[in-house]
């Protein structure tokens, strides 16, 4: 157990993910990420599809483990264990995922899905299941004898979500990885699932990991912002600071892309050189994000900028951040 | 008629009727509006609304009642013959999520020169050419490698910008957009509406844009019409509409945008519940149950779709907001 165990609970060390692609080469999926999370603190990642945030998610949940780096859950490494180990600390993280209805088995009731976690853990020989599914399905502000005996497809995409979650939180986990849990849903309904997290974060003292393409919604829930784009991180900062001030080109961009409810000021702009990723079998040398940044130098082509600190707990991976000037 | 900005589409009291389990169900009731050429309407509301069976009406793909005049045309006595033509050729449309939408095992040239060599009957070279000229104009960059490729090569962003190119392979007067952006990151969802309103500018060509976000059509629609449970609950003039926000759905859906411009970890005033079952539509104004401001006549009748002065703002409710400027 490391010295500053205690004070983080979850911390991740160099990770890296690494996928054999159908073309031939290697997908670089995350590329050498570290971060940490604190008690009780939602970390929101960004980034756009392709970028690695759900690769990095899976790589934490260890399905399956990454290539090489550590995960560590309150001290505990997860990465060195084995699955029947891993299973006893399972309950103690979980995860909600962007398509509810994916995400549940169609042919088993909604009750069912909440329950198993119980089930796999063997708790169910040492407390009433279904009172604790009862309880959950409550939680989430799902009525129980209305919706227990349910299929999924009984369920609207919401009411599907709110399950996912109940299924996730039923084995009191301290962390949960939120993969794009409102990207599928309705503005209405994706207000509500956001309230409910910001409900059960305080209640359960939870931590989050919140993946969003949307910055508006994670400005909403999080304590603190991680930018990613291919493999890597580029920045991480408090969500006071981000906002104010985006320190990487790339955080700018994607920050001025977010479509405003304002016709006087529509926002929804769009900065970047070229609308593709690329290639994640052959990054670009150097700063991945160089070949759509707008100030991108020769520099950036030769060394691969560090995650330096720029000020207190604002990390940044850019030659030239930006408004360095301006930073307090 | 023929102006550059006369009325290219006129609809009245346009409803669709339609068998389901539950009886029989009207998930568009009475819709009345009118387009004109060169401008963009923008329809939002939740799933459910009846936006998406709206679009359906208006291209003749399901039968409805009511009158619907495109282009002088009532589309109701064109034989099936006129209205193959009209589709495709004078409307063009553009569906939400492009993999499902595009032939999987078709190249995507050959999607492109599909249309106009059954619409305009042109050769082969000169579809190809146009394909080009097509592929260029939506932002596929070198468009002579890309134009062998299948769906599956493409990312989103592509896949999306090949369905408008095909919507568009026949210069139509009207392009249908039902939640183009929806399945699409927020960067490059700010490059399709950017790409969606240049064309149209370009092109004098009239756009219906579907969405169930307020944010998204902000900046891109002169008209909104906020459909709720199969009717129109409010239509007017971007400006004025955001402006003074009558209809309390409307409001309600505004108000549960998370904003990046807002406060951090606000929280969100949410709809409570959802949008009623066609088939059990509650008596009087049907968003009164969810409805903070119902009063007694609310559940009872159902309010006109009127105006406060000679204008064209209209909204449906009987307990009206005061108008007060939204935004900030």
């Amino acid at each position: 157990m490391s010295g500053n165990g205690q004070k983080y609970l979850l911390q991740v060390e160099n990770l890296i993910v690494e996928f054999p692609s159908a073309q031939g080469g290697r997908v670089h999926a995350v590329s050498g990420v570290s971060f940490d999370i604190k008690a009780g603190e939602t970390l929101g990642l960004v980034g756009e599809s392709g970028c690695g945030k759900s690769s990095l998610a899976r790589a934490i949940m260890q399905i399956p483990p990454p290539n090489s780096g550590r995960v560590l859950l309150d001290g505990v490494e997860l990465t060195s264990r084995h699955n029947r180990e891993l299973r006893e600390v399972r309950g103690s993280f979980q995860m909600v995922f962007q398509d509810p209805l994916a995400a549940l088995n169609p042919v088993k009731t909604v009750g069912e899905s909440v329950e198993l976690p119980l089930r796999a853990t063997g708790l169910d020989k040492k407390i009433d299941v279904r009172k604790v599914a009862y309880e959950a399905f409550a939680g989430v502000g799902l009525a129980p004898e209305q919706y227990f005996d349910r299929k999924p497809a009984q369920l609207s995409g919401g009411q599907c979500q709110r399950v996912c979650i109940a299924r996730a939180l039923i084995s009191r986990p301290k962390l949960l990885l939120c993969d794009e849990p409102v990207s599928s849903l309705d503005v209405s309904v994706q207000a509500q699932i956001i309230n409910l997290l910001h409900d059960l974060k305080q209640l359960r003292g939870l931590s989050l990991l919140f993946i969003s393409h949307d910055l508006a919604v994670v400005k909403n829930i999080s304590d603190r912002v991680a930018v990613m784009y291919l493999g890597r991180l580029c920045e991480v900062a408090p969500c006071t600071g981000f906002f104010l001030a985006p320190a990487h080109p790339y955080s700018s961009a994607l920050i001025a892309a977010v479509p405003r409810p304002d016709p006087r000021q529509p926002g929804g702009i769009s900065s970047l050189l070229g609308s593709e990723l690329p290639s994640t079998i052959t990054p670009p040398s150097g700063c991945r994000f160089r070949t759509r940044c707008p100030h991108a130098q020769p520099l950036c082509a030769e060394v691969q900028p560090e995650l330096l600190e720029i000020s207190p707990d604002h990390l940044v991976a850019c030659h030239f951040p930006l408004h360095e000037e301006g930073r307090c | 008629m023929s102006g550059a900005d006369g009325l290219l589409l006129d609809i009245r009291d346009l409803t669709v009727e339609l068998r389901s389990p539950g009886g029989l169900i009207q998930p568009v009731d009475k819709v009345t509006f009118s387009l004109d050429r060169g401008k963009t309407l923008a329809v939002v509301g939740e799933s459910g609304s009846g936006k998406s069976m709206l679009c359906r009406a208006i291209l003749g793909l399901v039968p409805s009642r009511g009158s619907i005049v495109f282009n002088g045309h009532e589309a109701g006595r064109l034989s099936a013959g006129v209205m193959n033509r009209i589709r495709g050729r004078d409307i063009g449309v553009v569906l939400q999520n492009p993999l499902s939408s595009l032939n999987p095992v078709m190249t995507i040239a050959r999607q492109i020169m599909e249309p106009m060599r059954c619409h305009l009957k042109l050769s082969k070279r000169e579809s190809r050419e146009k394909t080009l000229n097509l592929l260029g104009a939506v932002g596929i960059p070198q468009p002579h490698e890309r134009m062998a490729c299948y769906p599956h090569q493409l990312s989103g962003g592509m896949r999306q910008r090949v369905a408008i190119a095909i919507a568009l392979a026949c210069d139509p007067q009207l392009l249908i957009a039902d939640e183009p952006t929806t399945a699409l990151d927020v960067t490059v969802q700010a490059e399709i509406l950017g790409l969606l309103s240049r064309l149209q500018r370009e092109r004098n060509m009239a756009l219906i844009l579907v969405s169930h976000d307020l944010g998204v059509v902000a900046g891109v629609a002169d008209d909104i019409a906020v459909m709720y449970a199969g009717r129109i609950v409010e239509l007017g003039p971007t400006g004025a509409l955001f402006a003074r926000m009558r209809m309390r759905y409307t409001r309600a859906l505004f108000d549960a945008i998370p904003r990046i411009d807002e406060p951090l970890q606000r929280r969100l005033p949410d709809i409570p519940g959802q949008p009623p079952d066609f088939s059990a539509l509650p008596v009087g104004c049907r968003f009164a149950p969810r409805c903070a401001s119902a009063g007694e006549i609310c559940h009872r009748e159902y309010p006109p779709l009127t105006a406060d002065n000679a204008d064209r703002h209209l909204f449906a409710c009987w307990f009206p907001c005061a108008g007060t400027e939204v935004g900030r």
